[in-house]
């Protein structure tokens, strides 16, 4: 792909994501900090409940994906706007797509691969559904 | 020029913030008690502060983001770019004004915990 081309496909895709990204990240905000109680109602209980729900991890693995690229994409055009050392930029840019990499695949997996009810914690920690029946 | 100069801190901001946040919610996959322990670090009031920091640099970044996309994509954007502006602070405060209050409350009162 030519510069020209992949800057073109950003611009598109910065605009694109950042629509989406308006209505998951405030429909986001009104479930989680909004709710009665704000951040104090959150808790491991509360956010395995919510991941339970396979509607809940397709939204929150969506919203995990474009808000990290639309974020990673944002910061490179900050770094190579601001960044004229070749060294210096190397590394940051190096930095920036391996931790974008590392919390990608992290996120996917906890919101995927989370036990909403682990054996042998405490029933009061737990969603309620883990002991019901 | 300045919804530009605050369109990029803004999503700077943002950009760290959501580092930290996959990672604090990385932890619901070690046990219940240590996620309740990190989220217990947010629920003071100095991070409750930042929080209306961090949801007002979100929503003038969303509100700014929609103007930029009117102004790239219709041919009287440009136009009316500086109007389109001070609608995105005018909403912005309205917003805020609506946020603030409920957030406050439930920072320095604790919540429902």
């Amino acid at each position: 792909m030519t510069r020209g081309k992949f800057e073109r496909l950003g611009w598109i895709f910065m605009r694109v994501s950042g629509f989406f990204l308006i209505a998951l990240i405030f429909t986001h905000l009104i479930v989680n900090v909004l709710q009665d109680g704000g951040v104090h109602a959150i808790d491991f209980a509360f956010v395995a409940g919510k991941l339970a729900n396979p509607l809940w991890q397709w939204f929150d693995v969506t919203l995990l994906w474009l808000a990290l690229i639309h974020g990673t994409n944002g910061m490179r055009v900050v770094i190579e706007d601001y960044v004229y050392r070749p060294l210096l930029k190397r590394i940051l840019l190096g930095g920036l797509a391996v931790s974008t990499v590392v919390l990608i695949v992290l996120g996917t997996l906890v919101i995927f691969t989370l036990d909403p009810c682990p054996a042998g914690s405490p029933a009061d920690l737990l969603p309620s559904f883990c002991s019901a029946g | 020029m300045w919804s530009w100069v605050l369109h990029r801190i803004t999503g700077i901001a943002i950009y760290f913030f959501l580092l930290v946040h996959v990672l604090d919610t990385a932890t619901l996959r070690i046990s219940p008690e240590v996620y309740n322990g990190v989220l217990g670090a947010y629920k003071t009031p100095i991070m409750g502060i930042g929080e209306a920091g961090l949801v007002g640099a979100i929503v003038f970044h969303a509100l700014n983001g929609l103007r930029i996309i009117l102004v790239d994509a219709t041919s009287w954007g440009t136009r009316h770019q500086k109007k389109m502006f001070y609608i995105v602070l005018v909403l912005w405060a309205i917003l805020m004004a609506g946020f603030l209050p409920r957030h406050l409350i439930n920072v320095f009162t604790g919540g429902a915990e």
